[in-house]
């Protein structure tokens, strides 16, 4: 497992805005900023509604849609997961545009 | 229908002419239908779910709703004993096949037609919200102990073992669950609250402490999120709403004798309650597709975990229970409009007082309100799907 990014010093844009909105809207046990990005966020505290709160400000930070296929337990599991589903949406909207 | 199917459904109807003689005995004195579950037993119906190469039938949940759904007809709160049984043992065969502690209690199940009973409601706060724990497991070497507050357990004086719901550790947040499996001699329930309801009176859904100490290995594996998700929240709902099918079946039946027997009376003459009778008909057929359609969709779903896991999948299974339950009270007054003062009275052969306090329950069981709460959150994300055949 990687250490948190505060230890490691890195972290890109977008993981910073994604733990900015876990913060926020995630109604976490633990601090955002000492989470490992592939530690379990279901563990940590992360309740299906507080997963569909995180989505929307996802969705609103950066005017992306969740396709259905990725509103499932997966996508939300970890900060790596949620970026790569973002980065994934993003890149997808670029290509099309 | 298979061979497997009939002989399931022909065992069942033995355990229903045992409900059927004592159902009216277990609501008046509020007891546990032990002669019907002795029956299900010598049928060996509670061990249906189990995998074969332990001791079961392999049965699927169609085939175990079909159970529930005859016990509903005739008594629904031996009916709903047996689906709360099942539910555990879905649990059971859907997260414990690989854990070798959880595949040897199938086996004692199947043995000693083993009844199990669930933790899952808690007291301080917590209420119905089973996805919320207070209490925590405490994990000693291969040891865990527990003590639970638990607001209702359902026949837990008659159960042999108690799956139960608890926080991951001491530390961790009220929505990091696990649930383990105790058994009779590893916990100690002592009663804090008595069971005396309008209807559903034979559950025996009173409240306890439930102290237990047992092997840390009796806790699955798998987050209880998962389990909820994946085997708890379909099943629940499919076998909820088949039972009260079968209470609603029973209710629409017990009409139409009732308007038969006014048809001969006066011949040439439409009854009353007639027209009444064919929509509230409609209502029960409207009901019955309803469950086929989600069972359907279970089935399908379990092959593709995501799918398990998906919103769309969690606010079908929220339909269905919401839509079930209103369905069935609607059904119960309708008949009971159609059978008049004689579906009134307690004493006539019509009555339908038993049917509709039972079906009072159905909606406050995980009350719907709380359902469609959830469901309103999800639809916040989750875009509706328009295509028919979906």
């Amino acid at each position: 497992m990687r250490g948190p990014d505060v230890l490691r010093g890195r972290s890109s844009p977008l993981n910073a805005t994604i733990k900015m909105l876990l913060a926020r809207t995630g109604r976490l046990a633990v601090d955002v900023n000492l989470l490992a990005d592939d530690q379990d966020l279901y563990s940590a505290g992360l309740t299906s509604f507080a997963t569909v709160q995180l989505m929307l400000a996802l969705e609103e930070a950066f005017d992306v849609e969740f396709p259905e296929r990725m509103l499932n337990r997966r996508t939300f599991a970890s900060i790596g997961a949620i970026e790569a589903c973002v980065s994934e949406i993003s890149g997808a909207r670029e290509a099309a545009a | 229908m298979t061979y497997h199917e009939a002989f399931i459904s022909e065992r069942a109807a033995r355990a229903c002419a045992v409900a059927a003689q004592f159902c009216d005995q277990v609501d008046a004195e509020a007891r546990f239908p032990h002669e019907t579950l002795r029956a299900l037993k010598d049928e060996r119906l509670l061990s249906i779910m189990i995998p074969r190469d332990l001791g079961g039938e392999a049965a699927a949940l169609a085939d175990v709703a079909e159970v529930c759904a005859m016990l509903g007809q005739n008594c629904a709160s031996a009916g709903m004993v047996f689906a709360m049984h099942q539910i555990k043992t879905a649990t059971l065969v859907t997260h414990g096949v690989e854990s070798e502690w959880h595949r040897t209690f199938m086996r004692r199940i199947a043995e000693a037609q083993l009844l199990l009973a669930s933790a899952t409601t808690e007291g301080g706060g917590i209420g119905g919200n089973m996805r919320n724990s207070i209490c925590a497991v405490e994990i000693d070497c291969d040891r865990f102990t527990l003590q639970k507050e638990a607001s209702v357990i359902s026949y837990a004086k008659e159960a042999d073992a108690i799956m139960v719901t608890a926080r991951r550790s001491p530390q961790a947040p009220a929505s990091d669950q696990v649930m383990a499996v105790a058994l009779k001699h590893q916990y100690v329930l002592d009663q804090t609250g008595s069971w005396n309801t309008l209807g559903m009176r034979g559950t025996c859904s009173e409240g306890f402490v439930l102290t237990c100490d047992a092997r840390a290995e009796q806790i699955f594996p798998k987050p209880f999120a998962e389990i909820a998700a994946q085997s708890m929240l379909a099943t629940a709902h499919i076998l909820w709403s088949s039972l009260w099918y079968g209470i609603a079946a029973g209710a629409v039946q017990r009409a139409q004798s009732f308007v038969r027997a006014e048809a001969r009376k006066k011949p040439g003459v439409a009854p009353l309650g007639a027209v009444r009778l064919a929509q509230t008909v409609s209502l029960l057929s409207l009901m019955k597709s309803g469950i086929a359609a989600a069972t359907s969709r279970f089935e399908s779903a379990k092959r593709a975990n995501d799918e398990l896991n998906s919103m769309g999948f969690a606010i079908e299974m929220n339909n269905l229970k919401v839509s079930a339950s209103q369905l069935l009270n609607e059904i119960v007054r309708e008949a009971m409009m159609i059978c008049g003062i004689m579906g009134y009275r307690n004493d006539s052969p019509y009555s339908l007082g038993r049917q509709v306090r039972d079906a009072m329950s159905a909606p406050l069981m995980i009350n719907n309100d709380r359902i469609s709460a959830n469901s309103a959150s999800l639809l916040l994300a989750h875009r509706i799907d328009a295509r028919l055949a979906g």
